[in-house]
């Protein structure tokens, strides 16, 4: 009898604390979702007035007609749009091919080094960290860098040529990192898997990791060209600021990046900053689909699981 | 070839493998009969992988190892075979199935173009005949552009199977095949290894007394002793090993009364 007593109060007890921990529950909840409602308020109240400002000052015209200097700010932005483009593309041609390879000498070759000599050790673990360094460094840094090394020092002058070597120095670390984040998740298996049937080691990284990791390589490059792309201080110091159109890579040009911020800075013509800002984002906002799209086709490709 | 089922594949004396100070195996001698299943069985963490992976030098891949010690493969010691050749005669399988990301067809190729052949046709044949050897041909015959890793547990590890079958080894390493499987496709590996010994030298580690007293025709027995390195305590015809045992520590790992 006492115990039944006893137990329909532990029984109220437990009823009571449920409901505590409910409203508790509740409340949390709420706090979650409203932190994630601000967050993407401030997203779309700056994309949303952006587009909203740019959209006003954006056909065709604007798109197609090269900008016309001056403090006014006539003309379009089409030179800046080819400019931004020959920069990706020549970036990604110096930064890729270096970044993946330091990464694979970072994942499958620095391992065997550190049974070597000491200094190998002490350097590959240098480099390493200095990769990690790297990584966080403001980019007018590199734009100095830049500056100061290619554009007088190699005397390449404001070039296409100067910015992308500044550039590439830039997303390098972005690249490296990534490529070997990637490289490193490509199970062990695979490598002995591939090694055991007699293949070299470089056929290994061709065929069997370098495929596996892919996707997380591509979203490294298409990462660094969001990078790129928006970039303004680094190429203000290398690429100089001619609106005419590069006619080689030793010819000064514009990015749109650079475009938004000469418009703002040097003339009237606020409204064509807010024009092409809205492309930029159009642009970048497109990209990050890109890689979204493209490294799960990738991943679905690999594993033949959709 | 006349004398086939009477030599010996391997020779392994005083074979030691060191992983930087600590001692994994030692003073290992014995002989692995050709066109045979030798079972290698023994406790957790006495070195049987490790042994395993001394015949196609695969410990050679991981730093900070040391063998000493030699291993003949029909006379000719493995240590002085171009490590290509090596791994090409002596095909590995993991024991978890380790496919490629790729096609069931591109995973077979795999080993036949990482040598240099490219001919469509000679790699179509060498596919069929493989997978047919490792009996996953009749499963898989309709697609064999599908992903390998779209297969179930027991089809990837055939599928592993008639990856080492394509570059035409004469020696299979199994390092615990069927662990990861369920009890069916363990049976179908089992049925697969009486097939296979007919052409190949097959050494199989596993954790499994029943799967060593079935379908091996010899067992060695590794222990460890109270360094933790692995020594081999006795060897030979797996009927007499599980029923006469020479030493009363193999009776009692048999049993079951330590491991």
């Amino acid at each position: 009898m006492r115990a039944e007593v006893g137990s329909v109060v532990e029984l109220a007890k437990n009823k009571r604390n449920l409901k505590r921990q409910n409203t508790i529950q509740i409340f949390g909840y709420a706090l979650v979702w409203l932190c994630g409602i601000l967050a993407m308020a401030v997203v779309f109240w700056i994309v949303g007035y952006v587009l909203s400002q740019g959209l006003q000052v954006i056909n065709l015209d604007f798109l197609t007609t090269r900008p016309a200097g001056g403090v006014s700010g006539e003309g379009g932005m089409s030179t800046t749009i080819v400019t931004t483009l020959y920069l990706v593309i020549l970036t990604l041609v110096i930064a890729t091919p270096l970044g993946i390879g330091a990464a694979i000498y970072l994942v499958e070759y620095a391992g065997d080094a550190l049974r070597g000599s000491k200094i190998i050790d002490f350097l590959v673990k240098a480099s390493r960290s200095s990769v990690e360094i790297l990584a966080g460094v403001p980019s007018i840094i590199f734009g100095l860098f830049g500056f100061a090394l290619f554009v007088s020092y190699m005397k390449l002058g404001f070039s296409l040529l100067s910015a992308s070597l500044s550039g590439a120095a830039l997303v390098l670390p972005t690249i490296i990192r990534t490529s070997e984040e990637a490289l490193l998740t490509v199970p062990r298996s695979y490598r002995e898997g591939s090694l055991s049937l007699g293949a070299t080691k470089w056929y290994t990284i061709f065929n069997v990791v370098l495929p596996t990791a892919l996707p997380g390589i591509v979203t490294g490059i298409v990462l660094s060209v969001g990078r790129i792309i928006a970039e303004t201080a680094i190429f203000w110091v290398t690429l100089g600021g001619s609106y005419h159109l590069p006619k080689s890579i030793m010819n000064s040009g514009r990015s749109m990046a650079l475009h938004v911020y000469m418009l703002a800075s040097e003339t009237r013509a606020f409204d064509k900053a807010m024009g092409t800002a809205a492309i930029l984002i159009i642009t970048i906002i497109l990209l990050n689909l890109v890689i979204n799209i493209l490294s799960r086709r990738l991943t679905s490709r690999l594993t033949g699981l959709k | 070839m006349a004398d086939r089922n009477n030599h010996y594949k391997f020779e392994v004396e005083n074979l030691e493998v060191n992983y930087g100070d600590f001692r994994a195996l030692k003073d290992i001698n014995l002989q692995i009969k050709a066109n045979a299943i030798t079972s290698i069985i023994g406790p957790s963490g006495c070195g049987k992988s490790t042994f395993l992976r001394a015949f196609n030098r695969m410990n050679d891949l991981i730093p900070n190892v040391t063998t000493n010690g030699k291993i003949n493969k029909d006379a000719n010691d493995i240590r002085k075979m171009d490590i290509v050749d090596l791994r090409k005669s002596v095909g590995m399988i993991f024991q978890r199935p380790n496919p490629f990301p790729k096609s069931i067809f591109d995973n077979v190729a795999y080993g036949p173009r990482a040598h240099g052949l490219k001919s469509m046709t000679e790699l179509n044949d060498i596919v069929e005949r493989s997978l047919r050897q490792s009996v996953l041909w009749d499963e898989v015959k309709d697609d064999l552009t599908k992903s390998a890793l779209a297969l179930s547990g027991g089809q990837q590890q055939r599928l592993c199977i008639a990856r080492a079958l394509a570059v035409e080894p004469d020696v299979l390493l199994m390092d615990e095949p069927a662990s990861s499987l369920d009890p069916i496709s363990t049976l179908k590996i089992e049925e697969l290894l009486q097939e296979l010994k007919i052409d190949f030298t097959i050494l199989i580690v596993t954790h499994n007394m029943q799967q060593a007293a079935r379908s091996s025709d010899f067992t060695a027995f590794i222990n460890m002793d109270e360094d933790r390195a692995g020594y081999l305590v006795e060897c030979g015809e797996t009927s007499k090993v599980f029923t006469y045992p020479e030493e009363k520590l193999t009776e009692d790992y048999i049993s079951g009364r330590f491991g």
